[in-house]
């Protein structure tokens, strides 16, 4: 049995916790990381993190792509999309096919 | 001509053709294997890229409805509604395989199954635009639960295709024309072997023949 998690800024997440998934809020950087690796640690099978507190973390979110669990998925925060999660899918476009001939037009 | 130095011996060439059948195998199978996940990953893919547009106007949505709600409610109030969740979402992770790549399936139970349970707030001191707040975001709860499983699942097999790929590549282009080149050499070598062979006997032959019945004084 698996459980939900969501990392990101207080204000960006506090509804997901209505819904009965483990809110994180966090500031830092470094919070974020320790958090992050602290869940996925623990049973958590999915973790949701904000595009903005993602885009601290940078490469420490490589490690977990090739990982089964828990995924780690990116959702746009209050502040807005920054677009990184459409830019992780076109990533994996390129990693498959070379290069990406999918969603090359599609832009936010 | 063989890169690596090689034996020219019958034992080689046997090991080498035997080498070379299964490269060929290997090649074949590996390339079905890359054409039917590139398939599968491309419909996948398509439809993640689909469910995370869906899933991100949603969040945007329910993120808009939030910041209204807040702005009609003191920042106390708002706390003390959202302090204590009744409702509780368990997840149920299975695994599939797909052409030798195990993806996760998720699949979520709440807690409780009255879908009022997201309010975990007695209506009297919030604001009603709370609770259209929760309820826009409750309704993409669905779609994030089959984005972060497409999401992981094109990531997984994104990684085994480029894998794949290079294998391919490799036998291809690599491991196949040297094996070749290899088995060429050698087979090359073993007649020229053999042809040396025949005629040093046929030197010997003649040269046995002169000293018997001496040919060349008569």
């Amino acid at each position: 049995m698996y459980k939900i998690a969501v990392i990101g800024d207080y204000d960006s997440i506090y509804g997901f916790a209505t819904l009965g998934l483990s809110i994180c809020p966090v500031s830092t950087r470094e919070e974020a990381r320790t958090k992050l690796k602290q869940l996925s640690e623990s049973e958590y099978g999915i973790i949701y993190i904000t595009e903005k507190a993602a885009a601290e973390l940078g490469e420490e979110l490589e490690e977990y792509r090739g990982r089964a669990l828990p995924a780690v998925i990116l959702i746009p925060g209050v502040s807005g999309n920054t677009g990184a999660g459409v830019d992780g899918v076109k990533k994996t476009v390129e990693q498959a096919v070379g290069s990406d001939i999918l969603f090359g037009g599609v832009n936010e | 001509m063989a890169a690596k130095q090689v034996n020219p011996t019958r034992m080689e060439l046997t090991r080498l053709k035997k080498k070379r059948i299964t490269a060929i195998r290997g090649h074949k199978l590996l390339k079905d294997k890359r054409d039917e996940l590139m398939r599968q990953y491309l419909d996948l893919v398509r439809e993640n890229m689909e469910v995370r547009m869906k899933v991100e106007s949603g969040i945007k949505s329910a993120n808009r409805n939030f910041v209204i709600a807040k702005a009609g409610m003191s920042e106390a109030a708002l706390n003390t509604a959202l302090m204590a969740p009744k409702q509780e979402v368990n997840l149920e992770a299975g695994e599939k395989n797909v052409m030798s790549v195990d993806i996760p399936t998720f699949e979520y139970k709440t807690r409780t199954a009255d879908e009022n349970d997201i309010y975990s707030y007695g209506f009297a001191f919030t604001s009603s635009d709370l609770d259209g707040a929760v309820k826009s975001l409750a309704d993409v709860l669905p779609d994030m639960i089959r984005l972060a499983e497409c999401e992981k699942a094109c990531q997984l097999m994104a990684a085994e295709i480029e894998k794949t790929r290079r294998r391919v590549n490799a036998l291809e282009h690599v491991i196949i024309p040297e094996t070749e080149a290899s088995i060429k050499y050698i087979t090359m070598k073993l007649d020229e072997n053999e042809r040396s062979t025949q005629i040093r006997l046929m030197k010997v032959k003649d040269m046995m023949l002169e000293e018997a019945h001496h040919y060349s004084e008569k």
